[in-house]
């Protein structure tokens, strides 16, 4: 793990999602999001995470990001004003962050390096996902199906 | 000297306070959703350097929950955006702020 490498992806992760949090623009926020998974899937890439990093681009990058670019395009109208923000938000926002970052910093023990492993194969995730995680895994399997006909019924075109 | 701990919960915990940020200050629903959607990342991010970083990195347990929770993740956001289609097609707006039939 590089110092450079951390640093350069934390600065586009953090600045794709702040663009994504304040574009005024639907598409460009769209847009700016795909940059902020990017980064997540290069965070799971430097913490020896590779298969997770792979979903997270195959799953947000390939499917959320172009979801969400279809929904902006089908609920577009040009007279629509994106904007209107609430500064509430922002002050609720930075208390968050304040007192998130002030119990980060009041724990000792996050100082310490990272343990040496060998990488975590693909093999290895299929036999305990096969294993040990055979009810998540059913259980999640459910839940697509579920959520893949409840969203075809929400926007199913209504009967008169 | 490598990035130590602290530094991925402080990016996540940025992430998270983006995706706040998002969630409430702005009125529009499609970006209501794309602060959750930066929020839950945020959570997978601590997950994975927790379990990088955790007693037993051997044990293939923070993989198991980041993977379950990306898929839990992408199911809310289909189920979200065809929740903001069916709402637009019944009140021509996507504007959360006017969604106010049920204000007493």
């Amino acid at each position: 793990m590089s110092t450079a490498a951390f640093t350069v992806i934390a600065i586009l992760t953090l600045a794709g999602a702040l663009a994504a949090a304040s574009l005024p623009k639907l598409i460009h926020a769209a847009l700016c999001l795909v940059i902020a998974f990017v980064g997540i899937a290069a965070f799971f890439f430097l913490l020896g995470a590779e298969f997770v990093g792979l979903v997270q681009v195959f799953v947000y990058v390939g499917a959320v990001a172009v979801l969400i670019v279809f929904t902006i395009l089908l609920t577009r109208r040009a007279d629509e004003k994106t904007g209107g923000f609430n500064w509430g938000g922002v002050v609720i926002a930075i208390a968050v962050f304040a007192g998130l970052i002030w119990a980060i910093l009041q724990t000792p023990s996050l100082s310490l390096p990272a343990p040496l492993i060998e990488a975590l194969t693909v093999k290895r995730i299929g036999e305990v996902l096969m294993t040990d995680y055979i009810w998540p895994l059913q259980c999640v399997g459910l839940l697509l199906t579920a959520a893949l006909i409840g969203g075809l019924i929400l926007v199913m075109e209504e009967k008169p | 000297m490598s990035p130590t701990l602290s530094l991925f919960l402080i990016i996540s915990a940025a992430l998270f306070s983006i995706g706040l940020l998002a969630a409430l200050s702005r009125r529009h629903a499609i970006f209501i959703l794309i602060g959750i959607e930066l929020m839950l990342a945020a959570a997978n991010l601590n997950f994975i350097a927790f379990w990088r970083f955790g007693p037993q990195p051997q044990s293939p347990t923070g993989v198991m929950v980041a993977i379950f929770s990306i898929a839990i993740a992408a199911a809310e956001a289909a189920v979200g955006l065809a929740l903001v289609i069916a709402v637009y097609r019944h009140y021509r707006t996507t504007s959360v702020d006017k969604l106010d039939q049920l204000k007493g």
